[in-house]
């Protein structure tokens, strides 16, 4: 068994002493000294899909674009065109291609209006996607700004609408309450927006470094669990949303990672980073993402080889769904794809389901075993 | 600091092995262990009636993180199997060195034992982990 190897230079985020205080084992997630897990990640999955749990997502990267072309640099930037927003607050995904068509970094942008908008990346990429921000801002009229001073709890499950109510007054919580998915709301120092990556309804909070310790120990005194990166990965994975690094990087274009939904090839005339590679990919044909699943005894991991009926592909991220009781996975695989696939584990092969990349949402099972 | 019980004997692989007497020893993974694995999620345990050979991968732990062998750590014939963690494989993370054994084992030659760490030697070897 390995051991993690110990960063001395790892990154704290300013929860570091919560997390050591509420008994977390902590790892390094790319720099970050981040907890794992507090105890038990199945307990963690489980308050999330059935009461209220918390993250500590300081470690990712917040920048805001704002400027006169802020509209046009994003438009130019995106596989998904920022022109869908209209509403203050309204956010989001989109894949940041290469030139290539691969994918740079996934990401959530917020509409402030045409000349404002946030930017959250992953922490694994940041300094390439900073790198990448300055590089493609050319003749834009921008500013490109990280906000190191904010850190972020996302608070997610079925109760989260219920204890968020703690945080602000009666009025801003019937707001709150109100939001649609995918919208943020600033109010006072907190930025509330109501996305998440666990398939649960819950906020994500943008708080200033100074107050997030309180913060986060208000929502502990009221119950609420907090929950590592290991129950993160769970449950991201049951509700079929994509790592960066596992299931995509720079060399898988967002047709073949389940997010050609989240490209705008309308309208036509958008010229934006890395299109003409994707139209060149799309008339050629892609490999596909697919979900897997495994009802017997046993875990689908990260790495191991499928056959499908086009050839050869590869499980990007697997896992036991503390949910289902079973094991899943998310698969990138050559056409076409039958009902079932082929797995070596283990010196043996085993047949597993093939189903659309998402098995759980708001707690129940939307695959059947 | 995890618990390494002084009345055990270890193998360097993370198994304890405990004598119950009449040759008959249980064998089990170390808190250490299964601190290293995390959640425990499927235990597959051997048959009873093999005959296994000290270092033979016997059984396999399957947690949130990874599968790992689990290796005899004497010769013998097995017993029993912990048929409880067939439903609760979590008794290996919440009591390891108890509820959360994993199979009985008659010694074809007790004097292996002698080859296996004591709990001070064990203490040491996951210290320099």
């Amino acid at each position: 068994m390995a051991t993690m190897a110990k960063d001395t230079a790892a990154q704290r985020t300013p929860l570091y002493n919560n997390h050591v205080q509420a008994g977390a084992k902590m790892v390094d997630f790319h720099g970050w000294e981040m907890p794992i897990n507090y105890g038990s990640q199945i307990e963690e999955h489980h308050a999330v899909r059935r009461d209220v749990g918390m993250f500590d997502v300081s470690h990712m990267t917040i920048v805001d674009v704002t400027g006169r072309d802020a509209k046009p640099y994003l438009r130019h930037l995106l596989a998904n065109d920022v022109a869908k927003l209209t509403t203050p607050g309204k956010a989001l995904y989109s894949a940041m291609l290469n030139e290539e068509g691969g994918v740079i970094d996934d990401l959530i942008v917020y509409f402030f209006n045409e000349d404002s908008y946030r930017l959250v990346v992953n922490s694994a990429t940041r300094d390439k996607d900073m790198a990448w921000l300055e590089l493609q801002s050319g003749e834009f009229d921008v500013a490109i700004t990280e906000r190191t001073e904010f850190a972020m709890i996302a608070l997610q499950g079925p109760n989260a609408k219920a204890i968020v109510a703690n945080l602000m007054s009666a009025e801003q919580h019937a707001l709150v309450s109100e939001l649609k998915p995918f919208v943020g709301v600033q109010l006072d120092d907190l930025f509330v927006a109501t996305t998440g990556y666990t398939g649960e309804a819950g906020y994500e909070i943008i708080i200033p470094n100074d107050n997030v310790a309180d913060v986060w120990e208000k929502l502990r005194a009221l119950g609420v669990q907090p929950c590592g990166l290991g129950a993160r990965d769970t449950l991201r994975l049951e509700a079929g949303m994509n790592l960066y690094g596992q299931d995509m990087d720079e060399t898988v274009s967002p047709l073949a990672a389940n997010m050609g939904w989240s490209v705008a090839f309308e309208p036509a005339d958008r010229n934006f980073v890395g299109r003409s590679a994707l139209e060149a990919l799309k008339a050629a044909g892609t490999e596909k993402l697919v979900g897997l699943v495994m009802e017997e005894k046993g875990v689908l991991r990260g790495g191991l080889k499928v056959m499908v009926d086009g050839g050869e592909g590869v499980i990007t991220s697997g896992t036991f769904s503390p949910t289902l009781g079973y094991s899943i996975a998310m698969a990138r695989v050559p056409l076409p794809v039958g009902e079932t696939a082929q797995v070596e584990m283990r010196k043996k092969l085993v047949t597993v389901k093939v189903v659309k990349p998402s098995f759980v949402r708001n707690g129940k099972a939307v695959v059947s075993g | 600091m995890s618990n390494v019980p002084n009345e055990l004997k270890y193998a360097p692989s993370h198994e304890w092995i405990r004598a119950e007497g009449d040759g008959v020893y249980t064998v089990g993974i170390t808190e250490h262990a299964q601190e290293l694995l995390g959640d425990m999620v499927f235990v597959e345990l051997p048959e009873v009636g093999d005959n296994v050979a000290a270092g033979d991968d016997v059984a396999v732990a399957e947690s949130v993180k990874a599968a790992s062998d689990i290796y005899a750590p004497i010769a013998g014939e097995v017993l029993a199997v912990n048929e409880e963690l067939e439903d609760s494989p979590e008794l290996v993370n919440s009591d390891p060195y108890g509820d959360g054994w994993l199979f009985k084992l008659k010694a074809d030659d007790e004097s292996e034992l002698e080859s296996l760490l004591d709990a001070e030697g064990y203490a040491a070897s996951i210290d320099e982990d």
